[in-house]
């Protein structure tokens, strides 16, 4: 698939986008360097993952920073954040915030008006991998860390950024659920997983129009990462760490290979999601406000605020609508245009009848 | 011979609604009908007409689209929107210049007619021009169109001063090489039906 081809991404937008990439990884290695109190707490072994972490905070920054820049996203952006920030009404849009965040990303409803099989395998996905991402990114860059105390083999403390938060009794539930934690993330991943093949397998649909590079790649990473992830546990505690050394690096290539992924690919989606609560700030805003009225039937058929926007970007982007007479096709409602097309048609089938010319414009 | 294609010819419409039917029937998009079938100029035609994705060569609506999500494949289909990518802003919806995309609300997104690409995919027809009983939509050779047809298809179209080219075409007379869309052409209806019009009455819903 190719984007539409208008409007490369000149140099100055690459060296903008390099700029925050660079700015990403350096904030993420500052943090890292801070949170693991100048790498006291940082474990050498994972220095491959933080490693593609950081080149993983580059490249994200730069994809984010190039598609903030195309021209309908930048005025979205802006437009949002204007209106977020409208004086006086930050309080209501804060809570209009909230309600979107609980109802867009919480608990997806839009997946769930698709289908709830695509629901359920999408929110254990999800929920499995922000669950290992809560545990695995600050364990790996040194920001929490776990302990037995000297004083005693029964106990276990943690350590966030080198203060100690809690301690427990290495039996109790407290302890079991976090040594467990990355096993029930991979579980409820792997659960999502073969419910999306299912679906997958069996929709026509999606059958027709689903890519292997982007649709099934991320779920074989997914996979793989998921299953060594849950060997290495059964290794451990029921094969006497049988192949856990091979395990554990293929384990470890699983891991670095998504984390490199992540920017490129499908899972670009989890950074460029959160936009879609912008829009329904601005599509509330919009439907307050004054409405576009069509230039054929008068019809109310838009915010003005969009169609305004639309034309600006329109300009941006060199798509050039404005009509012979002075009038702008941005104007006219979709369903007139559409009604529009079919007239225009009928009036060169009529023109020729009447022996004129079926190109005149006067029809 | 040349691949086969899909061809409009607005004036054969009968508006008997077999597309709009067989077009839900489609995998892609299952129980949504993608075509828009309009009634043009009620009060005095009884005109209709079907519109379906044009598959621009360089698509305004994923120009337009700030979420990067509508994509075409190396056959020229434009696709409907990505839904891991859709963020349900309707700009294409207002910047298609054939008025195409459809907004779908319950799930904040935007689907449009993608060629019935399970189908043309694998060789076989899309859904309306299968059913299409007057072959105002008609899937075909260029070849084929030209024996058989009055007039000539064009592809190509200008909108204010904006050029576009479409992988569908559309039947007009011979002489025709490009359709100028302007709002000369657009007809101004009155601004208020009479009271005993009813056809106009109805327009006006
Ligand atoms: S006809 Fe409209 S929806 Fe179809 S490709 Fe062109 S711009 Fe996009
Ligand atoms: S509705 Fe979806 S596909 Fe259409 S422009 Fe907005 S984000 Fe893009």
């Amino acid at each position: 698939m190719t984007p539409a081809k208008r409007a490369p991404p000149p140099s100055r937008e690459a060296l903008r986008a390099a700029t925050v990439g660079l700015s990403a990884s350096a904030l993420l290695i500052l943090g890292i360097y801070v949170g693991s109190r100048r790498f006291k707490d940082f474990d050498v072994a994972l220095v491959p993952y933080a490693a593609a972490t950081v080149f993983a905070a580059f490249a994200l920054g730069y994809r984010y920073a190039i598609w903030l820049g195309r021209p309908p996203t930048k005025r979205y952006f802006q437009q949002s954040l204007a209106i977020f920030f409208t004086r006086g009404k930050i309080l209501a849009n804060t809570l209009g915030l909230a309600r979107a965040v609980y109802g867009s990303l919480f608990t997806q409803r839009f997946i769930r008006e698709r289908s709830t099989l695509r629901w359920l395998a999408h929110f254990c996905i999800m929920w499995g991998c922000l669950l290992a991402a809560a545990v695995t990114f600050p364990l790996s860059f040194g920001w929490i860390r776990f302990e037995t105390p000297r004083d005693s083999q029964e106990m276990y403390e943690a350590f966030v950024f080198g203060v100690r938060v809690f301690r427990c009794r290495l039996d109790s539930p407290l302890a079991s659920l976090m040594f467990n934690a990355l096993v029930v993330s991979a579980v409820l991943v792997l659960v999502g997983i073969f419910l999306s093949l299912y679906r997958r397998s069996r929709d026509r649909g999606v059958l027709a129009v689903q890519e292997a590079s982007s649709d099934l790649l991320p779920l074989i990473l997914l996979f793989a990462i998921s299953a060594t992830g849950v060997l290495l546990t059964i290794s451990t505690h029921f094969m006497n760490g049988f192949n856990y050394t091979f395990l554990s690096q293929f384990h470890a290539v699983t891991v670095i290979l998504t984390l490199l992924y992540i920017p490129f690919g499908k899972f670009f989606h989890i950074v460029q999601r959160p936009t879609q609560i912008g829009v329904q700030l601005y599509k509330q805003e919009g439907a307050a406000g004054e409405q576009a009225k069509c230039a054929r039937c008068g019809e109310p058929f838009a915010s003005a605020l969009q169609v305004g926007d639309l034309k600006r970007v329109q300009a941006e982007l060199g798509i050039r609508y404005g009509l012979a007479g002075g009038g702008h096709y941005q104007d006219v409602c979709p369903p007139c245009r559409r009604k529009n097309l079919a007239l225009l048609q009928d009036g060169m089938w009529g023109a020729v009848r009447r022996g004129g010319d079926p190109e005149s414009k006067e029809s | 011979m040349s691949e086969r294609a899909l061809f409009i010819d607005y004036a054969r419409c009968i508006g008997c609604q077999a597309c709009v039917q067989a077009c839900e029937e489609c995998d892609t998009h299952r129980g949504q009908p993608m075509i828009h079938l309009e009634t043009i100029r009620r009060r005095d035609s009884v005109q209709t007409a079907p519109q379906v994705c044009m598959h621009c060569e360089d698509p305004i609506c994923a120009q337009v689209c700030p979420a990067d999500a509508i994509k075409k494949g190396p056959d020229g289909v434009v696709h409907s929107a990505l839904t891991h990518r859709c963020i349900g802003c309707s700009n294409c919806v207002l910047a298609c210049p054939f008025g195409v995309p459809k907004y779908f609300a319950a799930i904040d997104q935007m689907m449009k007619c993608d060629l019935c690409y399970d189908r043309t995919s694998i060789g076989k027809k899309p859904m309306c021009a299968t059913v299409c009983p007057s072959q105002a939509l008609t899937f075909m050779t260029p070849e084929e169109l030209e024996r058989t047809r009055r007039g000539t298809a064009v592809n190509e179209w200008v909108f204010g001063e904006e050029r576009v080219r479409t992988k569908v075409s559309v039947v007009v007379p011979h002489e025709v090489k490009e359709v100028h869309v302007n709002l000369v052409q657009l007809g101004k209806r009155r601004e208020k039906a009479e009271p005993d019009d009813v056809a106009a009455l109805l327009e006006e819903g």
